[in-house]
């Protein structure tokens, strides 16, 4: 008897979406037409993609090559100091122009055919445009200003670098709002961005299950075994989350509540800790205030594929990038700042053990997504649950609460029309 | 350089492997002093001379941890490792008493469902201490080819 379900190996047309955002179906982690349409309609669609740190060109020359989605793009600063950025595709027959991650260069120049392009993406040169010898070349009517690569809409925040190939997309500021571009601001604004270093990981999953996982408050204290194993976060907590008025946008933050922190102390004088576990070398996590608050953890995403972390000292930006249906890039660059003293740098080192793809309480993350990307196979007509909290995708000040997702749901089936 | 040093290196280095691969890995620090560094990091990393690393501890009490967290906290699915060393080049230092090496090395990961697949190659940086018969670690920086981590990085290389 056939299926009546679609699967990927059925090239029917997309289900339709359950009511809500509390179901969300297992299809569209797999489907490619669905793929498709979010290369489309969210990566090359009215959003904001981030591309790189300011950081990461300082000097005139400097660029760097990625992607928006899976679309090649390069950013460069020109010799008027100022940030560029246009598609990695040489006008005439599409290949790639800058073959390098990054580097510096005056110009960018197409190995193919010698067409070379300006730091601003202007096309400037073709190779015997006007023949060899009066024969052959371009016709008189071509106009090389009419012929470059697309160029990007920018936008640069606290030293971040946003890009966007949609005309229609809003302000930087309008798009992520008040409450998350002040919580950007708190970790990035008036600082000077050091990388410290540059890793990818591959995950073996739908990019989509990984922004959930971002967005997941409620997964932190059960799957991440870490802190609670070794008894480390002893300090009371208060916390929250931030879901941004579209609902693609979020913030988890947790800080000291200095309150119930004295309480706690008084009740507890004297009793000692006994935890079967404890660290051999507890400097591990000897830290500082980050920028002077109580604030010691600090998890913010901007739609579609944007997070920016801190960890108590451990700040890292992470770029998500789609490879395929169930193939994910997760690029992680590890930030200091040029104001550290050389204590605090040697303790953003040590804490960084805790994040990345070796991460004390990160590596789980790069499995879980293939853990459940594994296991809906055959399961496209089912759906996943999300009524931790209820049924909205508002701000709450519990994290016991999948609010952040659904917010993510809403914002994707706004940018689809599913 | 001492006439046994890469007798005294290659051995250490034979035993090490075995302890990733075969266990128990809570040998695994016993190959370092206690006053010791040991870091994995990629080429691009290392040639940009960024100091961060995927695992980066400054003690032997740190390589310690990482086992422990391994045993009692982190989730990952089961998988072994296979290490395949080149041979040493020894570079003599400022004491006899301690050697630099380096080795590239090949590391197979063997997971659950039966592939294995090439999951790092590199070079180790090392500097090791010889003692009247043996070589411990000073300093370990593992440099990883890629800059790519397939899922996570679990076991130590």
């Amino acid at each position: 008897m056939p299926s009546t379900t679609a699967t990927p190996a059925d090239p029917g047309l997309r289900p339709d979406w359950p009511e809500g955002l509390t179901r969300i179906p297992y299809w569209v982690f797999q489907r490619d037409d669905v793929f498709a349409d979010e290369l489309e309609h969210v990566f090359r669609g009215p959003h904001w993609s981030y591309l790189c740190l300011e950081a990461d060109i300082p000097e005139v020359g400097d660029y760097r090559a990625t992607f928006i989605g899976d679309q090649p793009v390069v950013v460069a600063r020109d010799v008027d100091g100022e940030v560029y950025a246009f598609e990695n595709r040489c006008a005439h027959r599409g290949a790639l122009l800058a073959l390098d991650d990054r580097g510096n260069t005056t110009d960018f120049t197409c190995v193919y055919h010698g067409w070379s392009y300006n730091l601003q993406g202007d096309l400037t040169g073709v190779a015997f445009e006007n023949g060899v010898g009066g024969r052959g070349g371009m016709p008189p009517s071509f106009c090389k200003q009419a012929h470059s690569p697309r160029k990007l809409r920018l936008a640069q925040l606290h030293g971040l670098v946003f890009g966007s190939l949609s005309d229609e997309v809003p302000d930087i500021e309008d798009y992520l709002g008040e409450e998350i571009s002040s919580r950007i601001e708190r970790v990035l604004g008036g600082r000077t961005p050091v990388v410290l270093g540059r890793f990818t990981q591959a995950l073996p999953n739908n990019w989509k299950l990984y922004m959930e996982n971002v967005k997941d408050s409620y997964h932190a204290s059960i799957l991440h075994l870490f802190f609670t194993t070794f008894e480390i976060n002893k300090l009371s907590m208060r916390g929250g989350i931030i879901v941004s008025e579209g609902g693609g946008h979020h913030v988890s933050f947790s800080a000291i509540d200095r309150e119930a922190e004295r309480d706690r102390a008084y009740a507890e004088a004297g009793i000692r800790s006994d935890s079967e576990y404890s660290l051999a070398d507890p400097s591990l996590l000897d830290g500082f205030s980050e920028v002077g608050d109580d604030v010691t953890l600090q998890i913010l995403s901007v739609f579609p594929g944007f997070v920016l972390q801190q960890i108590n000292n451990a700040v890292a930006v992470r770029q998500i990038l789609p490879r395929g249906v169930e193939s994910t890039d997760l690029h992680w660059t590890y930030l200091g700042f040029a104001e550290d003293t050389p204590e605090q740098r040697r303790a953003r080192l040590k804490q960084q053990n805790l994040v990345g793809p070796a991460g004390y309480v990160s590596m789980e993350d790069g499995c879980v997504g293939g853990f459940v990307q594994r296991g809906v196979a055959g399961a496209g007509s089912q759906s996943a649950l999300l009524q931790m909290g209820g049924d909205d995708a508002e701000s709450s000040e519990s994290r016991v609460t999948e609010a952040s997702v659904r917010g993510f749901w809403k914002a994707y089936r706004a940018a689809l029309g599913y | 350089m001492r006439d046994d040093a890469f007798h005294l290196v290659a051995r250490a280095q034979a035993a090490y492997a075995r302890c990733i691969d075969e266990g128990p890995l809570e040998s695994w620090p016993e190959f370092f002093d206690d006053e010791c560094f040991y870091q994995v990091t990629t080429a691009d990393n290392h040639r940009d001379g960024l100091e961060a690393g995927l695992i980066w501890a400054d003690s032997r009490g740190m390589l310690t941890d990482r086992i422990s967290a391994l045993r009692e906290a982190n989730v990952y699915e089961r998988h072994t490792y296979r290490h395949l060393l080149g041979q040493p080049h020894l570079t003599p230092t400022a004491t006899t008493e301690e050697v630099d090496s380096e080795t590239p090395f090949l590391v197979v990961r063997t997971t659950r469902d039966g592939t294995s697949d090439i999951f790092a190659t590199g070079r180790y940086l090392d500097r090791y201490r010889l003692g009247a018969d043996d070589a411990h670690l000073t300093r370990r920086v593992v440099v990883c080819d890629s800059s790519r981590v397939d899922t996570l990085l679990a076991l130590p290389l």
